[in-house]
């Protein structure tokens, strides 16, 4: 410090501190932009990838800028039926997910946070555990299951995979949230007659809204980004998820990487939305659902 | 502590309100999971036809694999420095995202992006980034002198795992930093304020203050990413597909590679594998609650 003639540290501090202050309006937003262009960056190149013909995508050295702009991609790939096919099952499994996820989390959630019954630690040291299971890991052993159920191949194989592999994260989070809320508000509104559920219903949900936000966002993308479960049941062209069919896009046979990325970015911008209409709840989510 | 108006029920009413849960955490969680030893024990034609019982032959084989070595040697590289690296770059993210500027709201959206796009097409994204001939991270270096030749990131085996471990940073970082975020948004102001009256420095205040009270954000982070890190199959699978054999797998892409990809396609020995796979990660998440010591129950 160059100020060693004060004794107070707190004075010590201020000098350079002031100069801080100014510095820090052009610093921090400079800094800021290192972020954006570090995260950002990548889809950006994607993006542009997308806007140039097949041939320029794959001349050497690579360009930032296209050499030749193609506009069209984004209307050859939108009117593509295989790509209007992935996109509804992506959009078919996640939402139905999503709800199952949610009908099933809310009650257990909330039961096991607000109520005392044999078998609670065991449940939720059971929700813990699948926490750490992946369709990855089990993948020989859902394949078998799927295959002898006479299920491969079907929305409901991985709808239900979904559903079952996501809810352990949504209970975890919603159970911290009802947790948090106190138990007079519910003390009220039983003595007013209300019934468990229409409690649940009426005065819990309203409160936790933050964390159905947030147990919503969380299954919505895990399931719109599913993979390697889609990869192995979905044999059927038709029935693929987006994450799975545009791989069809680039293989050995055919480098269509300008679709490919053209089909990428429709699939990535209603999630960002979504996000981005949410960000605010999700900070409060993960603090109150997470770290109390 | 209890609440004294926290009710009592008895098992049948709970059934109903987590027999949903339960019926789906057994159906397709745990009854996999049985169907997975099952299948470890057994031998399968490559048409995935049952042709007879195995015993412990499966196991054995995974174990004298010739590659398991070095698929474990990757497993251990890939998760350590992932999640290591994803942790300390997350807390500097989100230490300065907490801080008022202009621009943060468009920052934090910015980051939000790998999250939301999916690990698949990130990954896809990444292996024309780095190609050798086409990839605009070659074309950047050698034209600013950084290297003289184009490196092959993704096919010289001393660049394969730093390059996959770089993406799996760059997509691991947006949920930490957030969970971060979230933990620093929880720490109240006064406490700030009290330590920079008794004259504390802005490091000491990270460390004594932000830090410890960071503990339980930290610890979660931690623990789904290990999880997340080690089951992480897209990334892993698709920027070392043009790879022969098993030099760069993790455990995860390995179990699968032997039932879906290998010449051999053996669902017996994949399904072994995938046994040790989830004992695996059971004994590190364990192992690291050990270690780290959580103070919440459940």
């Amino acid at each position: 410090m160059a100020t060693a003639a004060t004794t107070a540290p707190a004075r010590a501090a201020r000098p350079s501190a002031s100069g801080w202050r100014r510095a820090r309006r052009f610093v921090l937003p400079l800094g800021g932009l290192c972020l954006v262009v570090v995260f950002l960056g990548p889809y950006v190149v994607m993006l542009l990838d997308a806007l140039r013909s097949r041939g320029d995508v794959l001349q050497s050295p690579a360009t930032f800028f296209p050499r030749d702009w193609q506009f069209s991609t984004f209307g050859t790939v939108l009117s593509d039926t295989r790509f209007l096919n992935w996109l509804k099952t992506s959009v078919l499994v996640a939402t139905t997910s999503t709800a199952i996820v949610m009908l099933v989390a809310v009650p257990a959630a909330y039961f096991t946070a607000r109520i005392r019954f044999p078998g609670r630690v065991a449940f939720l040291f059971l929700v813990l555990v699948t926490q750490m299971f992946s369709p990855t890991s089990l993948v020989v052993g859902l394949y078998r299951q799927f295959f002898e159920a006479n299920l491969v191949n079907t929305y409901l194989s991985i709808i239900l995979t979904n559903s079952a592999f996501n809810l352990a994260f949504a209970i975890w989070i919603l159970h911290g949230f009802f947790s948090t809320i106190p138990e007079e508000v519910e003390e009220a509104a039983h003595l007013d007659g209300c019934s468990r559920f229409g409690t649940l219903w009426r005065i819990m949900l309203p409160l936790t809204r933050p964390g159905l936000v947030t147990a919503v966002i969380f299954t919505f993308i895990a399931t719109w980004n599913e993979y390697v479960v889609a990869l192995t049941l979905m044999q059927d062209e038709a029935k693929k998820p987006l994450t799975v069919g545009i791989n069809s896009y680039v293989t050995g046979y055919q480098q269509s990487w300008d679709q490919l990325f053209a089909a990428a970015l429709i699939a990535i911008v209603p999630v960002v939305l979504l996000f981005a209409v949410i960000e605010k709840h999700l900070v409060g989510g993960l603090t109150a659902g997470s770290i109390k | 502590m209890r609440g004294h108006g926290r009710g009592h029920a008895p098992a049948r009413v709970a059934l109903v309100w987590l027999g949903p849960a339960l019926l789906l955490i057994v159906g397709v969680v745990i009854f996999p999971a049985i169907e997975l030893v099952r299948a470890s024990f057994n031998e399968y034609s490559i048409t995935g036809l049952r042709r007879g019982a195995a015993g412990w032959r499966n196991y054995a084989n995974v174990l004298h694999h010739p590659d398991l070595v070095t698929v474990l040697t990757n497993t251990a590289v890939w998760v350590v420095s992932v999640v290591l690296l994803t942790v300390l770059i997350s807390l500097a993210v989100a230490q300065f995202l907490s801080k008022e500027f202009f621009g943060r709201r468009l920052v934090r959206w910015a980051i939000i992006v790998p999250w939301a796009a999916s690990l698949v097409i990130t990954a896809r994204l990444f292996t024309l980034i780095y190609d050798y001939n086409y990839g605009i991270l070659n074309s950047f270096l050698v034209r600013l002198h950084i290297v003289d030749q184009p490196i092959d990131f993704l096919g010289d085996d001393r660049w394969t795992m730093p390059s996959m471990v770089a993406v799996g940073v760059f997509v691991s970082i947006p949920f930490t930093a957030y969970v971060f975020l979230a933990g620093l948004s929880a720490i109240p102001d006064d406490v700030y304020e009290a330590a920079r009256i008794d004259g504390a420095r802005p490091w000491q205040i990270y460390t004594r203050i932000t830090l410890p009270l960071l503990r339980p954000a930290i610890l979660v982070a931690t623990v789904l990413n290990l999880i997340y890190v080690f089951n992480s199959f897209p990334i892993v699978y698709t920027l070392n597909e043009r790879n022969p054999g098993f030099i760069h797998d993790t455990t995860i892409t390995f179990a699968y590679k032997l039932a879906f990809k290998s010449a051999e396609k053996d669902v017996g020995m994949s399904a072994a594998a995938g046994v040790f796979n989830v004992l695996l990660i059971l004994v590190v998440v364990l192992l690291y609650l050990r270690v780290a010591k959580p103070q919440k129950e459940i």
